[in-house]
């Protein structure tokens, strides 16, 4: 029985979206919109190596749902979270989706982190026509209907921090990675860009995650001399790196270090002392001083303790709930595709300044370079003046033209240019 | 030159903190055949005990924060040891003589104590300061330092290693572990509790896997899942060294750790971690017991 309902339903969001949403008509109320609550997923890994990162992101969305929630909910329904533990194994995190989607029937997912599990959950969002909100920045070259990006695309972190780093610290540059995909990818676009721009490579390594043996490549990187070094490694291995760095007496006015995986919740790992002076690159620091930032800290810190810090990825996966409850509101429907068509155009004023929605699912971002203070916390030295339209697939990387407004039926490449402003609202 | 100094040191230095991690393994799993899977947690539990150290004196006695990690290291040292003995108490002494069991039960021990580091401390890795004795090193000339941390690690776990020996063959509680590892029947024979032989055993490689876990949080991250990481090379170096030796777990690591940094600084470090998995396997098919082989008059020896 619920088998055939859920066939018909997903067989008339098919029908959907291919006769265009204007016409598509259901016979009854779907239905996460029954009754006097409506359920949303929470998917991220709860244990396992990415616990590390992720519980924080589960804290934050919950945070930000029992926020609208006190402000009288949704469409006159209460939120109710349903939490899900992807335990940092991907194809687990297609299993939980799955069961998000057809059991729990969510209105709508928050979720994941690394590019391995939104690889991993992409094809069942996009076959069941369901809709991810993913907070991370990550390597780009990717574009679904079903995903609403609301980290950094390239063009928005790593592409301006090298920049950055040729215009202020010298040509030369020395990249070092984990051994996986988004470290990978980010190098090629970094490779492509000092082309372009007159910088040489000095170096690239890639480690396994999870090594804490730097000793040898920093042998290797006092022998390249290099102007600066654009650092994707993640996880632990950063804790090991910075320390051991300072330890062969690599000072960060010798060799500065660009990260772009490391912020505040990692620098309690690592120790602001330990990796002062470096830099690292992201949309949102917590000393970011805008009126919607002190008060999002202040809640952030009323609500887990005065000890927890925020972060680019936390400031994302709150801005991703509130999107979606604006463009619920604006809706007035929690039907994916109105609550999709929605969400274009939509501007909030987030914590990390002014956010807007473009019509290829990623949004708006000011572009921060911070560095590392002593306590742990990041100095903005440089920020974009205005927001940076996001660019999900790089011009540094030669790949077939993929575009991605879905407002205009599919493969138009196009942009939101005029931001429309009268749509902004502010945070609750 | 220079660069082959550094990377001579290099590989000593990782070496040690393999012999460091690998000496409880190679008491626990060489002399009494236990195949601990939750002696990366145990050594886990020794980087907790030195965070706690440095909290506490942060806290209460902050004009001696240098003091905290020389106090850190006796008392994971004990921390580790207690907690090692309850672990062979509670589960590891039902399983004597079916090592796939333990295997899977200790895995099971340190999926459980992962999650409870994450329960306690929280899922963020925690950052152990190092005492300011041990800040910087000494340079020798142009671009080449040896950092004090990775010196003090190399004398620790010389310490151990002489220590551990040192028991083993003049103690009588030593004298004991070993005619137990021996012959245990006969051992039994002679009066000897072969059951308290046992725990203490499995107490004493615990506690020095605490040791370890000190010296680990110089270098790295102190986090739930941290233990993971130094399990694998802690059995290569105990497989590679001959099981149930000291000196093994000795050559062991020395080897592993040059042959890691020189492949590495040849290669990447990918292919590095490749190309020695390689030769373990080389090595082990012309010398299956490894470095320093037990003696005895097995056949499968």
């Amino acid at each position: 029985m619920e088998r055939r309902k859920l066939l018909k339903l997903t067989a008339a969001a098919g029908v959907g979206a291919v006769v265009g949403p204007q016409i598509l008509v259901r016979a009854s109320l779907p239905v996460y919109a029954q009754g006097s609550t409506v359920k949303v997923g929470i998917l991220h890994s709860l244990s396992g190596t990415l616990a590390i990162s992720e519980v924080s992101l589960k804290d934050v969305e919950l945070m930000a749902i029992e926020e609208i929630n006190k402000a009288g909910g949704l469409l006159g329904k209460q939120i109710e979270p349903v939490i899900e533990d992807g335990a940092s194994d991907w194809p687990n995190f297609a299993e939980k989706a799955k069961k998000l989607i057809e059991k729990d029937k969510v209105a709508t997912v928050f979720g994941c982190w690394t590019s391995a599990s939104r690889k991993a959950v992409l094809p069942v969002f996009e076959k069941l026509d369901h809709q991810l909100w993913y907070p991370v920045q990550y390597e780009g070259l990717e574009c679904s209907k079903n995903i609403f990006y609301t980290g950094a695309a390239p063009n928005q972190q790593i592409e301006p921090a090298v920049t950055w780093l040729l215009k202020n610290k010298g040509k030369k540059m020395y990249l070092l990675g984990s051994d996986y995909v988004f470290p990978r990818t980010a190098n090629a676009i970094i490779k492509s860009q000092l082309k372009k721009e007159g910088g040489t490579l000095v170096g690239e390594e890639y480690t396994p995650l999870g090594a804490t043996e730097y000793n040898t490549i920093i042998s290797k990187i006092k022998a390249a001399k290099p102007d600066s070094i654009f650092s994707t490694l993640n996880g632990d291995s950063n804790v090991a790196f910075y320390k051991q760095l300072k330890d062969a007496g690599i000072t960060a006015k010798e060799i500065p270090v660009m990260a772009v995986s490391v912020a505040e919740d990692e620098m309690r790992g690592i120790g602001g002392k330990t990796a002062l002076g470096h830099y690292a690159a992201w949309n949102y620091f917590q000393s970011v001083d805008t009126p919607a930032n002190q008060a999002f800290v202040k809640k952030f810190k009323a609500k887990f303790g005065k000890d927890r810090v925020t972060d680019d990825p936390i400031e994302a996966a709150y801005i991703a709930v509130q999107l979606w409850a604006m463009a619920v509101k604006k809706a007035k429907s929690f039907d994916i595709n109105k609550v999709r068509l929605a969400a274009y155009g939509l501007s909030l004023d987030a914590p990390e300044g002014r956010v807007t929605m473009n019509t290829n699912n990623h949004i708006f971002k000011t572009v921060r370079i911070g560095e590392i203070l002593a306590d742990g916390q990041f100095k903005v030295v440089y920020a974009t003046p205005q927001p940076v339209k996001p660019e999900p697939w790089t011009p540094l990387i030669p790949t077939p033209f993929k575009g991605c407004d879905w407002t205009k039926g599919g493969n138009i490449k196009a942009s939101l240019d005029s931001r429309d402003s009268s749509v902004a609202l502010t945070l609750p | 030159m220079e660069t082959v100094v550094t990377q001579l040191f290099n590989g000593l230095s990782t070496g040690s903190i393999l012999v460091l991690v690998a000496l409880g393994l190679a008491i626990t799993f060489g002399l009494m055949g236990v195949i601990n899977m939750a002696h990366g947690e145990l050594l886990m539990v020794g980087a907790y005990v030195t965070y706690l150290s440095q909290n506490f004196f942060t806290a209460y006695a902050p004009q001696y924060q240098g003091w905290a990690f020389v106090v850190a290291l006796p008392l994971a040292f004990g921390v580790a040891g207690l907690v090692g003995f309850l672990l062979e108490w509670s589960v590891i002494r039902f399983l004597y003589g079916r090592s796939l069991e333990t295997l899977l039960a200790t895995w099971g021990v340190s999926l459980i104590f992962q999650q409870l580091f994450r329960n306690l401390f929280g899922a963020n890795n925690v950052d152990v300061q190092s005492p300011s004795w041990l800040e910087g090193g000494i340079a020798l000339g142009d671009g080449l330092q040896f950092p004090f941390r990775r010196l003090f690690i190399i004398l620790l776990a010389g310490l151990c290693v002489g220590g551990a020996y040192w028991f083993l063959n003049n103690t009588p509680w030593g004298l004991r572990i070993r005619a137990v590892t021996q012959n245990r029947e006969m051992s039994a024979c002679l009066g000897i509790s072969t059951r308290r032989v046992d725990a203490f055993t499995f107490a004493l490689g615990s506690g020095l896997a605490g040791i370890a876990g000190c010296a680990v949080s110089l270098l790295g991250s102190v986090g739930p899942s941290s233990g993971l990481n130094y399990i694998v090379d802690a059995f290569m170096v105990v497989i590679l060294g001959g099981v149930g030796k000291i000196f093994g777990a000795v050559a062991g690591g020395v080897a592993l750790g040059e042959a890691k940094t020189f492949l590495e600084f040849l290669t990447s470090s990918s292919l590095a971690t490749a190309l020695v998995f390689s030769l373990i396997i080389l090595f082990l098919q012309i010398r299956p017991a490894g470095i320093f082989p037990q003696k005895g008059r097995g056949v499968d020896l």
